[in-house]
């Protein structure tokens, strides 16, 4: 009788000697589910509208006018307001167009390995037992591989382009798909409406689709936005590494590599893409935050 | 215990013959070995000599248990660029990357550690949202950008320490921070939530109502408790770090694994490329054992599982 008591008494003083940190807490991740929306759906819009939003082609080189500095430097001119690489192309439409690849390879490597990662996942949580020991035995040797190192090895061997990093990281990124849905699925097994429809011989795939499925999307969500983040960082290190998106691909991470040479005298040439990564990351780890109370009240202290 | 102990000793070795087998089929999928050993100079029958030479005329089974053979005896094979014992190259290289590995380690957990327990302490103030900026941030930063940054910053504005190299410490104190900081975020918020946790506990208000002092409280009894799954996140941490090392060792041009691998990438040198992977995934492998028996050390209940 005490043992079950005094927890909650405690719980209780906890939450109105907290109220008003929780009060803040709540405002501010809904500010950062705003901030983080909103930074998406620009550089979404931006991704889009690449063609008519940049102002010269990605691609035009012009050697009589490189390295040009952008806006806020004395010598900078609108003509480039973020000045020009090497090759003279403008680092703006390059920016711009760069957008399109950090968010197709976000997103697809999310959809394969949220759909490899869930399988696994659900099944292993569902049926545990025998499926669940191969799983986890899948999910063991997934997570003792390098990342970066076996997706360089593999892209070197295939030869590095945009398909490649996106199937190579879709292939390796779903781990935390198949814990989030195991844990997800374990929990919800002996759950009464899952139990009534095996008890009414449901077919299992309207079980695992209609009964499991919707009840962990949120979880899944809130593992996607993490993922989309993870992607974007590894493509632009692989580019970066030169086995990821080749030349003259303006992919955010080859830009950094392309301007390194440059970069004691113009640090600008990689402080421009790497903020450009920093903003898009970032604003999708604030949605991911953001979501994540929003799923799970109280789930920011994990 | 020693059931427990057992059990996963015996996973981790499998996953260790797995990624073994990976490995193994990374060099059969590059190519013709013999061609790519005889370079593009090799006759015909040069390339068959050393087909014969190198065993590569028998079984692919029988090939895997002789290359996994030497690999349990330490020999990877040879490099088909450097024209040594893979396994040399790793000694020559391993020094540079534990070192990295370990400092980073350091800077991570002396940042994350007083950073959580003040979050913790003083919830919701100033110092945790910073704290929380600071975890959001770092998990949005690309590491190879951040260290370059911290290449144009402090080597050559400020010239505190030198951009590359691996001479002396001082070549480390970059690579280190650049690398620490990725696994800083996490490792703050398991701290922060552990303490949250263990100053709502019983024996902690005990603690306070036997009237020891407020430090005494926090470091002797709450810290200790809050801190043990930050230790067992910090070497499955240092696994991830050795992974990571790629990057930052190719940066920050030190000599180590990382570069080593890299450079092994580019020049197709397979046996080389294969023998770090398996090495680093090991280390991982066996990082994570001891963090799982080291739990389970500590907190009986996750035997049972």
């Amino acid at each position: 009788m005490a043992q079950t008591f005094s927890p909650q008494v405690a719980s209780e003083q906890h939450s109105v000697a907290n109220w008003q940190s929780r009060l803040f807490h709540s405002t501010l991740n809904n500010r950062s589910l705003a901030i983080g929306l909103l930074i998406i759906a620009s550089l979404g819009i931006v991704a889009l509208l690449a063609p008519w939003l940049a102002p010269h082609d990605p691609y035009l080189q012009n050697t009589a006018n490189r390295m040009v500095p952008p806006i806020w430097h004395e010598t900078g001119s609108w003509t480039h307001p973020l000045g020009t690489d090497r090759l003279g192309r403008d680092y703006l439409s390059r920016l711009i167009y760069g957008t399109r690849i950090s968010l197709f390879i976000g997103i697809v490597v999310a959809l394969i390995s949220g759909l490899i990662g869930t399988t696994l996942g659900v099944l292993a949580g569902y049926f545990g037992g025998r499926v669940d020991a191969v799983v986890s035995y899948l999910l063991t040797t997934r997570l003792a591989m390098p990342v970066v190192l076996v997706a360089l090895a593999m892209a070197s061997l295939i030869g590095g382009s945009m398909i490649t990093v996106t199937l190579l990281l879709g292939l390796l990124l779903w781990d935390r798909f198949a814990v989030v849905a195991r844990s997800a699925t374990q929990q919800l097994r002996d759950a009464e409406y899952v139990q009534a429809s095996q008890a009414l011989g449901c077919p299992l795939h309207y079980i695992l689709l209609r009964e499991v499925l919707p009840n962990i999307a949120g979880a899944l969500i809130v593992v996607a936005t993490l993922e989309v983040a993870n992607a974007i960082l590894l493509e632009a290190t692989l580019s970066f590494l030169g086995m990821g998106v080749q030349p003259p691909s303006p992919s955010w991470g080859l830009m950094i590599a392309e301007g390194k040479a440059y970069m004691f005298f113009q640090p600008w040439v990689i402080t421009i893409p790497g903020a450009a990564l920093f903003i898009l990351v970032l604003a999708i780890n604030l949605l991911g935050d953001g979501l994540r109370d929003l799923s799970a009240p109280g789930g920011r202290n994990e | 215990m020693w059931a427990f102990v057992f059990k996963r000793t015996l996973i981790a070795l499998s996953v260790a013959l797995t990624i073994s087998v990976l490995c193994f089929s990374l060099l059969q999928l590059s190519g013709d070995l013999a061609l790519s050993i005889g370079g593009p100079e090799a006759t015909a029958e040069q390339v068959e000599q050393i087909r014969v030479e190198y065993g590569l005329d028998r079984p692919v089974i029988q090939q895997f248990t002789s290359w996994l053979w030497g690999a349990v005896q330490l020999d990877f094979g040879r490099s088909y660029y450097y024209q040594s014992d893979v396994m040399d190259l790793v000694v020559e290289r391993l020094p540079v990357t534990t070192t990295l590995g370990i400092m980073s380690l350091a800077i991570a957990l002396g940042v994350s550690i007083p950073l959580g327990v003040m979050a913790a302490l003083k919830r919701g103030s100033w110092l945790d949202r910073m704290a929380m900026a600071i975890a959001v941030t770092g998990q949005a930063m690309p590491n190879f950008w951040f260290g370059l940054t911290l290449i144009i910053v402090f080597a050559v504005k400020l010239q505190w320490f030198p951009a590359a190299g691996s001479d002396s410490w001082q070549g480390f104190v970059l690579p280190a921070i650049a690398l620490g900081y990725y696994a800083t975020p996490a490792m703050m918020r398991l701290t922060r939530s552990g303490m949250l946790e263990v100053l709502e506990a019983d024996y902690i208000r005990t603690a306070r109502a036997k009237g020891l002092r407020t430090g005494t409280v926090i470091f002797k009894h709450a810290l200790r408790n809050a801190v043990i799954p930050v230790v067992a996140l910090a070497a499955v941490e240092l696994g991830f770090m050795l992974g990571g090392s790629v990057v930052i060792e190719t940066v920050f041009s030190l000599r180590g694994l990382g570069q080593l691998a890299w450079n092994a990438i580019s020049r197709n040198d397979y046996p080389v490329v294969q023998a770090i992977v398996l090495i680093i995934a090991l280390f991982y492998i066996v990082l994570t054992l001891l963090a799982d028996i080291l739990n389970a050390v500590l907190d009986p209940r996750l035997r049972a599982r």
